[in-house]
């Protein structure tokens, strides 16, 4: 398969009053043709301060540090501001989490979408217009689009709303497609819906997609790959079945076992003792060592490298060491539920 | 769990105008009852109006029609409202979704737990109000240290932790919580739940857990009630109702809980609910014990 994106040893700092803050610490990771990869965290870890860094779509108070993306063989790192506005959409587009504050809610859906279109297609014009946007709007899954083109957000539904702000996303026919928690605002039964609605478009489009979100249950149904980030770095990533039924980072059996599921009949639910570090200033050695039952010594001392352990699963924890001791993980097997 | 029935809904029904001849039914004819020291979760989608019946029972909306009964006293009735008013305001606490809107960003952590006690003149047990908001943080899992912190300085989780000691200040005897956790990472949201757990083992309050999270409804609750579109469809204790489910809308409600399990997820099919299919016109009939389903009225009964 064709690498879409690669990104190498990326980081980002904000530059705030009070230091620096090292929002994203030496990630680096691939994205495929057609693949859809969630990254996974707590808030504050870095995950979409990881998109919006490859979207060039930072604060001015953010950087890039060091490291490099590069899409197809072209260069994002070193973009200005005009190449990126040319990219951003046809290469890459994102959807966001709160599709109420993503809409203008002073146009109408269809006005909306056609904006979109018309800035990568210029040429298209009155009733070709309109037709691409009842096309973009059938393929997100509005029913009758004719009709409710000329409806404004508000009278649509919090699933609705997503998915006009989907249709905008794909307006330029993207290669890659960024969802920034796109189910987080949404109910249960819509959440569903829409994670097939990705899953769906991806089949047809091959759009890769990154998908952000902190909760793991929406992940094994969206899903190809699974990235799991903590303070700033990707801890553990592999295949979603190597995640989900063989996890080897203690931090990943710790996000595993606070699913409500997965305590079920259960006195307490299970969670993850502690806060999430300071990324101001990062602690020595592993940053997860003090919420961590299973931290060694060294894990105090020194940071992990990121161990293999197929082709497609790394995780960086000593415990994969070979002088480590054998722990038995207290999650995985795929006996939930 | 005592015998003794402390918050009493009767067709609470709720309206709000659109113009002047149309207006949205919101709330429409719902009626549960809690008893003393029960978890009781009420469920359902974004507009199925389940805010609404909490909002009402707390006498923040004024209900268009039906009673809430709150130790025998008929709160929507102004005179009996003014006349029990102190002991109203104070054994009754609301806990609000989202905590960044529901805190004042102007005041300190230490104030805004303190201000229910200061508002009802109550003498602190421990000295100074200071002291008692620092008893009430560290009873839910705050470091003193946050006191003279402002809210936007603290993280999501933290918020709501404030939100729950203002609200535990007053040692409540009914609390309202209206989707305390869904803004709220999946980690935090489990601290939360069993924070809310152990407290109620601790105070024994009643508690209206409002919420979409189904997972961890169950997890929490003792009785559950499913809202749709105004309409309370079903009714049953916890482990009855997610066994045996009976409405068509719990149902498609129950499928739509996420697995973690990739390979059993993808196969998950999503129990389609269509409206039109089933009418929400009907009466609350019970079907097992302490198990009720919203029934289509017979024509002929």
């Amino acid at each position: 398969m064709a690498e879409v994106l690669k990104v190498e040893n990326l980081s980002v700092s904000f530059y705030t009053p009070g230091g620096e803050v090292q929002a994203v610490r030496n990630v680096s990771f691939s994205l495929e043709r057609g693949e859809v990869l969630a990254i996974v965290g707590e808030s504050g870890c870095g995950k979409s301060v990881l998109c919006r860094s490859i979207m060039g779509l930072l604060p001015r108070t953010a950087r890039v540090k060091s490291g490099s993306i590069t899409a197809g063989d072209l260069e994002i790192t070193g973009c200005r501001e005009r190449e990126l506005c040319r990219l951003r959409g046809k290469l890459f587009s994102m959807v966001f989490q709160d599709p109420m504050t993503a809409l203008d809610p002073t146009m109408t859906i269809g006005e909306q979408i056609a904006e979109a279109v018309r800035v990568h297609r210029r040429e298209l014009t009155g009733t070709a217009l309109r037709q691409r946007v009842a096309e973009l709007m059938a393929l997100v899954g509005i029913d009758r689009p004719e009709e409710r083109m000329g409806l404004y957000p508000h009278s649509f539904s919090g699933g609705m709303r997503q998915r006009s702000v989907l249709a905008i996303a794909l307006a330029g026919d993207p290669a890659i497609l960024f969802a920034d928690e796109p189910t987080t605002a949404l109910d249960v039964t819509i959440q569903a819906q829409i994670l097939d609605l990705l899953r769906d478009i991806q089949q047809k489009l091959g759009t890769a997609t990154v998908f952000v979100t902190h909760d793991l249950g929406v992940v094994a149904r969206a899903a190809d790959r699974v990235a799991v980030m903590y303070a700033g770095k990707i801890v553990e990533t592999g295949a979603v079945e190597e995640i989900f039924y063989d996890p080897r980072h203690p931090y990943t059996w710790g996000l595993l076992r606070s699913l409500p599921a997965l305590s079920r009949g259960r006195e307490e639910l299970y969670t993850i003792p502690g806060m999430p570090p300071t990324l101001l200033n990062p602690p020595r050695g592993d940053a997860f060592a003090c919420r961590n039952p299973y931290a060694l010594a060294i894990d105090y001392e020194e940071e992990p490298p990121m161990f293999r352990i197929t082709d497609t699963h790394f995780a960086a924890t000593w415990l994969l060491d070979e002088r480590a001791p054998r722990i038995d993980p207290p999650v995985g097997g795929g006996d939930c539920g | 769990m005592g015998e003794e029935i402390l918050l009493d809904v009767r067709g609470l029904t709720h309206l709000f105008p659109l113009t002047k001849k149309t207006a949205v039914r919101a709330v429409d004819g719902v009626s549960f009852q809690l008893r003393r020291g029960e978890i009781f979760g009420l469920v359902g989608e974004s507009g199925s109006g389940k805010s609404t019946v909490a909002r009402c029972v707390m006498n923040i909306y004024r209900p268009s029609g039906g009673q809430v009964f709150y130790k025998g006293i008929d709160t929507c009735d102004p005179r009996a409202f003014r006349i029990n008013r102190r002991m109203l305001q104070s054994t009754r606490q609301i806990i609000f979704q989202d905590s960044s809107s529901s805190l004042n960003q102007r005041m300190k952590v230490c104030d805004i737990i303190a201000e229910p006690m200061r508002i009802q003149h109550v003498v602190p047990p421990r000295g100074s109000l200071r002291a008692e908001a620092a008893f009430q943080m560290r009873y839910v899992g705050l470091d003193a240290s946050y006191l003279d912190k402002y809210p936007p300085e603290l993280s999501g989780g933290q918020r709501q932790r404030v939100a729950i000691a203002r609200a535990l200040a007053m040692e409540p005897e009914l609390l309202v919580a209206d989707e305390p956790i869904a803004s709220l990472d999946v980690s935090i949201q489990a601290q939360i739940v069993n924070l809310f757990k152990h407290l109620q083992r601790e105070h024994g309050f009643t508690f209206l857990f409002i919420a979409h999270d189904l997972a961890m409804v169950e997890f929490l609750c003792d009785r559950v009630g499913v809202m749709y579109r105004g309409r309370l469809v079903e009714l049953a204790p916890t482990a009855e109702l997610y066994t045996n489910p009976q409405h068509p809308y719990t149902r498609a409600l129950l499928s739509a809980i996420p697995i973690p399990d990739p390979r059993r997820e993808r196969e998950r099919r999503l129990v389609p609910f269509r409206e039109e299919d089933f009418p929400l016109e009907g009466e609350l009939t019970e079907v097992g014990p302490r198990h009720f389903v919203l029934h289509e009225r017979r024509r002929d009964a």
